[in-house]
């Protein structure tokens, strides 16, 4: 038997069993660049922004900068004014106005936070913008990743990881600016000076900002943004959505530039896939309204190209609303937005009133702990008081201690001193009174600190104790 | 923590990694099924589909794992195992108490190169100075040093010891311990009565004055070892002066016999061992202070 009189042995795999993989690898998108209306809007907006961010660290204010958000003196100094860890409220009521500012703009015209502000959208485009000036268009990229590698790729690639890293370090930077005096941040990296902390912060937010606006983009929105996922609890069916106009678009279809759709039994839609190219997120609008979309309508400006070359009308993908799509129009005045701008109005009135009104002094007082009372040789009862007086303003000041609220009683002690800005300092004092003057063993009263200039006035309570003997 | 619960809470913790590693890695495929089944949840008719999740969330399970996994190698985690890192709450806390002695023991020695007068007129020493006085002399000074019932004013200028730098600074080092005696079985009632208005007439007040110069025998003979022949006390051995109306015990009838019959024992505690000697010297400066302006 010869070689050739064997039958070849094939191995026979059995029947496959299809496995899936439960983590999915990200498609890459390939954005194509476009130009429009709304490309221009987000220029506008986006650029004061970013001019606004890398900027403000820079600037000063008297001897520190304008912005300073000083964790380990636990102070945030914002122009002329410095909130300390009492305000903190402030805080609470500023992020909970943003939140509700958030919803009220969503209620109206949808995700436009997410398309026209949203840093995460802000430096996607920058690094997008890097991404087409060294790689090329859309197609020239997506032929270079498929390309093996070679010196020209090499380089390319390189010199897009490097621009996006040195566009990632100065953002990096600049936000610990906003912690750390950004002056003298620079010149402690220059000098290797930059102390362990600054600078991992440094890297941390430089590796977030090229991981998530290089790598992570549209992924970010889709899978760590919790935005994405509640936002639908505000939409109704007057808010503004991006999206294509079904009755108008179908039937889709390739046709000639002069035919006459009608005839071809299309409708407005040349199923040019522009739409679907441009789009950031990687979805087809045409599919109807998707959470992956951020509302950043470059669907709309490549649709409403294409409708101008073609002669059409513009708006086949548009900013709409469910109704439009019904074929109603759109009611602007309804409860739900006028209620929640009206709310946003009381809340932002009283923010500012409250800014406004806050009085850069405190003074807690703690009652010495180790005696209630003393009394004293002559009889007298006192009781001894540590006041910790803040001059919580960029001014220093003069103040005077009284109390009220006690009946011959007298105050011993020095009952002024001097602070300088942001100086804490403790006053003790002290007050006697007669035993007689008091019938219950607790008496409340308080102290009133006020500064010599007549602006600032604080008070606290705190209680006079006496020696007493149930009857 | 004693070896066996060292040893349950080291296997533990690795079966628990374990058991994490393999349920990510064995569970990663599944079988395939049907690419348009939803997760069997709806909310006013939306439904979910069943999509398999990102693979960088893989990505971030493993670096938690691995995170963890030198988490417990660097710091104490695993039992009795303290980690290469030798790190503790101890230590930590030891560390930042150097570095503050650190940033300020170089100004503290330099208050301590000056004369306490100089000092106490330093107005960032003081503030140090009643720092430290909140924090070791309140408790019975009171925090604004005007003492209480058995515990003397430091600020009226009136001095059981002696109100002299030097002075100060011995009291704070070596602490004081003053004696009262009991005079009760010695003078009995009539002599307590007698004494106590001679006393009280030390200090200006109207009193019987037959008791109290019956009075005044008994305590040239008792008392003036100690507060002198005119009751103005002796600093040198810690009597008080019984003649400027400052009582530290009280300075009713009642209270004076009181003291007469019982005696009474003051202790300013030691505090050498307690504060380093400069910080000693900014609290004397500080104590010192309070009585300039009287």
């Amino acid at each position: 038997m010869t070689e050739q009189d064997q039958i070849p042995l094939e191995e026979l795999a059995p029947a496959e069993v299809a496995e899936l993989d439960l983590y999915q690898k990200r498609e890459k998108i390939y954005t194509r660049q476009i130009e429009g209306f709304f490309q221009k809007v987000r220029e506008f907006t986006g650029w004061p922004l970013l001019v606004g961010y890398f900027l403000l660290p820079w600037m000063s204010w008297g001897d520190r900068p304008a912005v300073l958000f000083d964790l380990p003196a636990r102070k945030f100094h914002i122009f002329f004014i410095t909130f300390w860890p009492q305000d903190f409220p402030l805080l609470a009521w500023l992020l909970i106005i943003a939140a509700f500012a958030l919803f009220t703009v969503t209620v109206f015209a949808g995700r436009v936070w997410c398309g026209y502000t949203c840093p995460q959208t802000v430096w996607t485009s920058i690094f997008m913008w890097i991404e087409q000036k060294v790689e090329g268009s859309r197609n020239q990229r997506i032929k270079l990743d498929a390309q093996p590698w070679s010196t020209d790729k090499f380089f390319k690639k390189f010199l897009k990881h490097g621009m996006w890293f040195g566009v990632a370090a100065y953002t990096g930077l600049t936000f610990i600016g906003y912690f750390y005096p950004i002056r003298d941040l620079i010149y402690e990296l220059a000098t290797a000076q930059v102390s362990l902390m600054a600078l991992s912060w440094v890297v941390f937010f430089t590796m977030a900002t090229y991981i998530n606006a290089g790598w992570m983009r549209e992924q970010v929105c889709m899978y760590m943004c919790p935005y994405a996922r509640f936002q639908s609890v505000m939409f109704d069916h007057d808010t503004l959505i991006v999206s294509y106009r079904k009755d108008r678009g179908e039937e889709r279809g390739a046709r000639k530039r002069n035919a006459n759709p009608a005839e071809l039994g299309l409708g407005d839609c040349i199923d040019c896939q522009l739409c679907v190219q441009v789009c950031p997120a990687g979805i087809d609008i045409r599919d109807g309204l998707q959470y992956e979309c951020i509302g950043c309508a470059m669907c709309v400006d490549a649709c409403n190209s294409v409708m101008d070359k073609m002669g059409y009308e513009p708006g086949l993908i548009a900013y709409t609303s469910e109704r439009e799509l019904e074929g109603e129009t759109t009611h602007w005045l309804r409860p739900r937005l006028v209620g929640y701008v009206a709310a946003l109005l009381v809340m932002v009135t009283a923010f500012g009133f409250r800014v406004y009104s806050r009085t850069p002094l405190e003074v807690p007082v703690i009652r010495d702990r180790n005696q209630l009372y003393v009394q004293a040789a002559d009889g007298q009862i006192e009781n001894v008081y540590s006041l910790q007086i803040l001059n919580m303003d960029q001014r220093d000041h003069s103040y005077t201690v009284s109390f009220s609220g006690l009946e011959q009683a007298t105050l011993i002690g020095t009952a002024r001193l001097q602070l300088q800005s942001g100086e804490v300092a403790t006053l003790p004092l002290r007050i006697s009174a007669p035993r007689e003057a008091f019938q219950v063993p607790s008496t409340g009263f308080s102290f009133t600190v006020e500064s010599d200039d007549g602006r600032y006035r604080a008070s606290t309570e705190s209680r006079f104790m006496i020696p007493f003997e149930a009857q | 923590m004693s070896s066996f619960w060292s040893i349950w809470i080291i296997v533990l913790t690795v079966i628990s990694f374990a058991l994490i590693f393999w349920i990510l890695f064995a569970n990663r495929k599944i079988e395939n099924t049907d690419p348009e089944a939803t997760t069997g949840h709806a909310a006013d008719g939306i439904e979910e589909y069943d999509n398999p999740l990102p693979a960088w969330w893989f990505a971030m399970f493993l670096i938690t794992l691995i995170f963890g996994v030198g988490y417990l190698v660097v710091y104490p985690g695993l039992g009795n195992f303290p980690g290469i890192m030798g790190w503790t709450q101890v230590g930590q806390w030891e560390n930042e108490v150097d570095e503050a002695e650190k940033r300020y023991l170089a100004t503290r020695l330099e208050y301590l190169a000056m004369p306490v007068e100089e000092v106490a007129s330093i107005p960032a020493a003081l503030k140090m100075g009643q720092r430290m006085f909140a924090n070791n002399c309140a408790q019975c000074h009171g925090a604004d040093a005007r003492g209480s019932y058995g515990f003397p004013n430091l600020t009226d200028g009136d001095w059981l010891y002696g109100g002299t730098p030097d002075a100060i600074k011995t009291t704070l080092v070596d602490g004081r311990r003053a004696a009262m005696p009991a005079w009760g079985t010695v003078l009995g009632d009539e002599g307590i009565r007698n004494v106590t208005a001679y006393v009280m007439r030390l200090s200006g007040r109207d009193v019987n004055d037959e008791y109290a110069d019956a009075g005044k025998a008994q305590f040239d003979m008792l008392c003036v070892a100690c507060h002198m022949a005119y009751g103005t006390g002796n600093t040198a051995l810690g009597a008080p002066n019984l003649t400027n109306g400052i009582w530290l015990y009280g300075g009713t009838a009642e209270d004076i016999s009181h003291t007469l019959r019982a005696g009474r024992s003051g202790v300013m505690p030691a505090q050498a061992d307690l504060l380093s000697e400069d910080k000693i010297h900014i609290l004397t400066a500080y104590v010192y202070s309070l009585n300039q302006d009287n």
